[in-house]
């Protein structure tokens, strides 16, 4: 069905933050003053139009919920066809809200973080050119558009993570996530490409209308490949490795795009495509392996580090392993996978930017290590950054209980062996999950003071704890609001109706909340009980993994960068030798020898205007033989 | 009468220059301005319904005792490549402007050489199209040879003599085929499809015509005189040789090896396409090893240039059509590119990525932004205009022509992904190696001045819009591609 009302004017949704972008990046220096108001307002403007748009929304019903806005033809070639157009629909607004809702807060946070940054401008900029590539990626009714919207993510990651462009790590953190993401994408352009080539279109409602009638191998191997993609944009195994990299980029950044939105673009994929993978069992299967290694691996990560930063990192890796497993368990999982991304959205930025208070305090230091006690003098963010905390450790009644508790049951609900190791890797993960986040919460907040003698924490200002707070309250409710309050139903046009009755107490989530406990009663010994040493200490076989990112970037290098680099010579040596060898022998034998050649060369001008006469009388006299 | 005032005001604008007493400052800026404003009016009032059929046609007796004509005309495929030379040689005036003059002979040069480039793209003669196509080398050999940088000397030697060489293939390729259709109407030859024209001398005429394009374009392994040429060329020499000269040979294929041998182009097509996808990874992972800006674009032509050569082996119209796109987005965007690394290469002294030594974003913010948006655009980001030509190329070799071996073809569509990673790490290498990072010079680093605005802007802006907008470009294209393969599919 057609857009009406407001909805028909969701292009501002986008349009907004895009004008914001273009005016701080070609208004230069002149906008420095009032740049950071203007960026942190388009959010905010396309935050209100998101909420009409959603409110129109919940006055339809069914089906009708679903609706579409045809912006221009893009392209006709051949026998392809793509129009450019947005689906406004229940999956969709879910992102529009959480994207500009979030962003929002994040875009005011940053007024007040990056205060004393001279080049603040230009960080909003690129900040709003995030948010309208986000919006365009979820709200774009065909593959093409979603596409380019995942690029436009993946650029603006690129220059955010680069942002202190002084900083050289930045810069190769920067680099590594694009080309890492590049793997990805080529998955998805190949996953185009091919419903390009299957079903003529690449609108969603083209290519699922006739996914039926695909053979099983093709749609899993669409499946397969848009599975690629969502790993590089959402660091999932094997593809996770520029995650704890692109920490080098302002805290914010890390808050809005590399926990609560861009990296969750990959859950949005799998579920958007959720009538292919439908039909897909293997498909899913390997949803749910990579969800269930990667939340593993995460969480292990997450365990070694002294960088509250890349801690916070795994950490996000891991849970958004949690969704990729949900999302890959089909109908009920979605719905979870859907909610627990809303709900990480609120914590995990919450959190974040918790930790940029802190850093802020602890004169931009992100060793763990050497923070402690902070709770004594940092109340505001010691509070909400708890409340993200029990949030996210799934502590009953905050929002993490109710969605990783339906992930896990959903996932015993799958049955069989698959069902069975699925579930005890996300009970198994949440264990972990609570021991590493007391262990940052510990270390972090509790116990002696460790700070350098310069340092003299303070609690940051209103503009950047409102925020906080704010997203405190989402980190406590979100969960609950979804899951008891119908979002399944909500979510029902899109990826089909079922039934599920949240289980309060239930058998998995038992044994899930002892492991929690254990977790927070393990870190409390080894982190809480005891003092925690300055530097850090030599570890067991097992640290040392989790702290080399389980050896990712060897392998990484020796399976790729190597050969790589041998690639490349290989090349200049070939051009240099052989190409240009034979071609100037070829020459030299030619013309005699390379004397002669030498000769030839001196007043070339001359002698080619020559041989230009001769050739011609030569053609014309060709000519003249056949006389045609 | 149109296509005749586009060859004629270059010229007449570089004899002219004979004359004492022109003003040499303003003078390659009004020509070519005319020029471009001529190739405008073309555009203004070009036929979009029947953007298949040729128009402002001119078509005159020239040497009737050998059947040649000097025939002249432009359709929905030449149209852009017009558009685009009048473009960029307007351009490489205006970003001129900055200098002091630098003499009537360049300025004449240049001129001659617009006269060839567009010659090329307008002619419908075979013959013509290649006493054009030759007109090309002289001004571009003298470019290099006389205001190129220490080995301009060896660099224009190989540039003509590895497209001389090609020129020979060229020309007894474009006469087999003359010969025996009896024709060397380039309109009347597309119309035939090879009919009149024996398998043998499809098979001979396009693995001969081929070879003298392949040069040009440049298709690897003949690719080698391009970095030497590019590195030593002067900046506006660069800009025109990557910007249009290159495209003369993929627009001979598309034009003339194609739709004239189409037994031929079948025969040679995966063999074009396996070369074409070597090229695209080889440039690639040539250009991860360079270390100066100028080689390095240089060998990204000739992935770049491997995309669309890859769009043609496929023979599908979608192939043909990115090929087509590919050319365009080539031309704004390494013309851009060549642009930026003259300015830089100016500024700094050296090409040399370690002698630039990074900084550039704090030293010289403006350059610095417009050599990112440079590099995002030529590493094919979606949105841009680099991104359609690549994707569409792609999807031409999953689904090629029929009768082209598909499982071939799927392998080069893989490497052509691969080649499009690789190209987003080079890209970004170059990115933090001198944008990124602390700046090893302590002297501040020039501002962009007027002249270098008015050259970038119409180049980013139609980055920008053919990119958001590829169906403006497509629409020219589809037509005619589908009459120069026979209408079928």
């Amino acid at each position: 069905m057609k857009a009406e009302g407001i909805q028909a004017a969701s292009w501002l949704l986008i349009a907004l933050p895009l004008a914001g972008a273009a005016i701080l990046l070609l208004g230069g220096r002149r906008t420095d003053k009032w740049g950071h108001l203007l960026g942190a307002a388009m959010p905010l403007g396309s935050f209100a139009v998101g909420l009409a748009a959603f409110f129109q929304m919940l006055g339809y019903s069914g089906n009708a919920r679903i609706r579409h806005l045809h912006i221009y033809d893009y392209f006709v070639v051949g026998n392809f066809k793509v129009d450019m157009g947005l689906l406004i629909d229940p999956l969709s607004i879910s992102f529009v809200l959480l994207i500009t809702g979030v962003g929002s807060l994040i875009h005011i946070y940053s007024i007040g973080y990056m205060a004393h940054d001279p080049d603040r401008r230009r960080f909003f900029a690129y900040l709003n050119l995030f948010v309208a590539a986000m919006l365009l990626l979820v709200l774009a009714d065909n593959y093409l558009g979603l596409y380019i919207g995942w690029e436009g993510v993946g650029l603006a990651s690129y220059l955010l993570i680069g942002f202190w462009q002084y900083k050289p790590t930045a810069a190769v953190a920067a680099k590594k996530a694009f080309v890492v993401n590049r793997v990805g994408d080529f998955g998805l352009s190949v996953a185009i490409l091919l419903m390009f080539a299957t079903f003529g279109t690449v609108q969603f409602a083209g290519v699922y209308g006739g996914i039926g009638h695909a053979s099983q191998g093709t749609v899993t191997a669409i499946g397969l490949l848009l599975l690629l993609g969502a790993c590089g944009k959402s660091a999932q195994l094997p593809l996770q490795s520029w995650l704890l990299d692109a920490m080098e980029g302002p805290t914010p950044v890390s808050a809005l795009i590399h926990a609560a939105t861009m990296v969750t673009a990959g859950v949005y994929l799998i579920v958007r495509s959720n009538p292919i993978f439908n039909l897909s069992p293997d498909a899913r299967l390997a949803v749910t392996v990579v969800g269930a290694a990667t939340l593993l691996a995460g969480a292990i990560i997450g365990c070694a580090k002294d960088d509250i930063k890349k801690a916070l990192a795994g950490s996000t890796m891991s849970q958004i392993g949690y969704m990729m497993l949900a999302a890959g368990l089909g109908k009920v999982g979605y719905v979870f996978a859907i909610a627990h991304l809303i709900a990480h959205g609120f914590f995990k930025a919450g959190m974040f930017l918790g930790a940029g208070s802190v850093m802020h305090a602890m004169k931009e230091d992100v060793n763990m290590r050497k923070y402690g006690a902070l709770r004594t003098v940092m109340y505001i963010t010691f509070g909400t950054f708890f409340l993200g905390y029990l949030a996210i450790i799934g502590f009953p009644g905050l929002s993490g209980f109710f969605t990783k508790d339906g992930i896990i049951e959903t996932a015993f609900n799958k049955g069989g062996t698959s069902g069975a190791v699925l579930g005890t890797c996300a009970v198994l993960g949440a264990g972990i999950t609570a021991f590493y986040m007391s262990r940052l919460m510990f270390m972090t907040f509790f116990g002696e003071k460790r700070w350098d003698d310069d340092v003299h924490p303070h609690e940051s200002p209103l503009v950047m704890t409102i925020p906080l707070m704010l997203l405190a309250i989402g980190s406590v409710f979100a969960g609950g609001f979804l899951v008891l309050g119908g979002f399944a139903d909500f979510l029902a046009p899109v990826v089909g109706a079922q039934e599920h009755k949240f289980h309060w107490v239930s058998v998995p989530g038992t044994v899930t909340l002892l492991l929690m406990f254990a977790g927070v009663a393990l870190a409390w010994m080894q982190y809480g009980a005891r003092p925690v040493p300055r530097e850090a200490p030599r570890g067991s076989f097992l640290t040392v993994f989790a702290r080399r990112d389980l050896y990712g970037d060897a392998l990484n290098e020796s399976l790729l960068m190597r050969p790589g680099q041998w690639a490349t010579r290989l090349a200049v040596y070939f051009d240099t030798k052989g190409v240009d060898g034979l071609v100037n022998g070829l020459a030299a034998g030619v013309g005699g020898s390379s004397g002669r050649l030498r000769r030839v060369q001196t007043g070339f001008v001359r002698s080619y205007a020559l041989s230009m006469f001769l050739g011609a009388a030569l053609v014309v006299g060709a000519l003249f033989l056949v006389r045609i | 009468m149109i296509s005749i005032v586009l060859l004629v005001v270059p010229l007449a604008g570089a004899l002219l220059l004979f004359v004492p007493g022109v003003d040499r400052r303003w003078y390659g800026v009004g020509v070519s301005g005319v020029t471009l404003a001529v190739a405008l009016g073309a555009a203004a009032g070009f036929g979009y319904g029947h953007p298949g059929r040729m128009q402002y046609g001119v078509n005159a007796a020239w040497a009737p005792a050998i059947g040649l004509r000097f025939h002249l005309g432009i359709d929905g495929i030449s149209l852009p490549l017009v558009v685009l030379t009048a473009l960029l040689t307007f351009l490489c005036f205006v970003y001129s402007l900055r200098y002091p003059p630098s003499g009537r002979l360049f300025t004449a040069l240049l001129l001659v050489l617009e006269v060839g480039l567009l010659g090329t793209f307008l002619a419908l003669d075979l013959v013509l199209f290649f006493v054009f196509f030759e007109v090309v080398l002289i001004p571009m050999y003298a470019i290099i040879a006389l205001w190129g940088g220490p080995g301009r000397r060896r660099a224009a030697y190989k540039f003509i003599l590895y497209t001389l060489l090609g020129s020979g293939f060229l020309l007894v390729g474009i006469l087999l085929i003359g010969v025996n259709a009896g024709t060397l109407d380039m309109v009347a030859l597309a119309q035939r499809h090879g009919a009149g024209l024996s398998h043998g001398v499809q098979v001979t005429a396009f693995l001969l015509v081929g070879l003298g394009l392949a040069v040009k374009a440049p298709m690897w392994p003949l690719h080698t005189w391009l970095p030497d040429a590019h590195t030593e060329a002067p900046t506006v020499g660069s800009v025109l040789l990557a910007g249009v000269l290159l495209k003369m040979g993929t627009y001979g294929f598309i034009r003339i090896a194609v739709p004239m041998a189409p037994a031929g182009a079948s025969v040679w097509a995966p063999w074009l396409g396996l070369l074409a996808a070597i090229g695209i990874v080889y440039g690639a992972l040539a250009c991860l090893a360079q270390n100066d800006l100028k080689r390095m674009i240089a060998y990204s032509s000739v992935g770049h240039m491997g995309f669309v050569l890859l769009g043609i082996a496929t023979l599908t119209p979608v192939g043909l059509n990115a090929a087509l796109f590919g050319n365009i987005a080539h031309g704004l965007i390494t013309g851009l590119l060549f642009f930026l690394a003259g300015s830089v290469k100016e500024r700094y002294g050296t090409g040399e990525l370690s002698g630039i030594g990074g900084g550039m974003l704090s030293k010289a913010p403006r350059l610095g932004a417009i050599l990112t948006f440079a590099c995002v655009a030529s590493l094919g980001l979606p949105g841009l205009a680099g991104f359609w030509g690549e994707m569409l190329a792609l999807l031409g070799s999953y689904q090629p022509a029929p009768g082209l071996p598909r499982a071939t073809f799927l392998t080069f569509m893989a490497l052509g992904g691969l080649g499009a990673v690789l190209t987003a790490a080079y890209f970004l290498r170059l990115l933090s190696a001198i944008t990124h990072g602390p700046s090893i010079r302590k002297a501040p680093v020039a501002a962009l001045n007027r002249y270098e605005y008015l050259a970038w802007v119409p180049l980013i802006a139609l980055t920008l819009a053919v990119g958001l907008w590829p169906k403006a470009l497509l629409d020219l294209t589809t037509a005619p591609v589908q009459l120069l393969l026979g209408g079928g599919r």
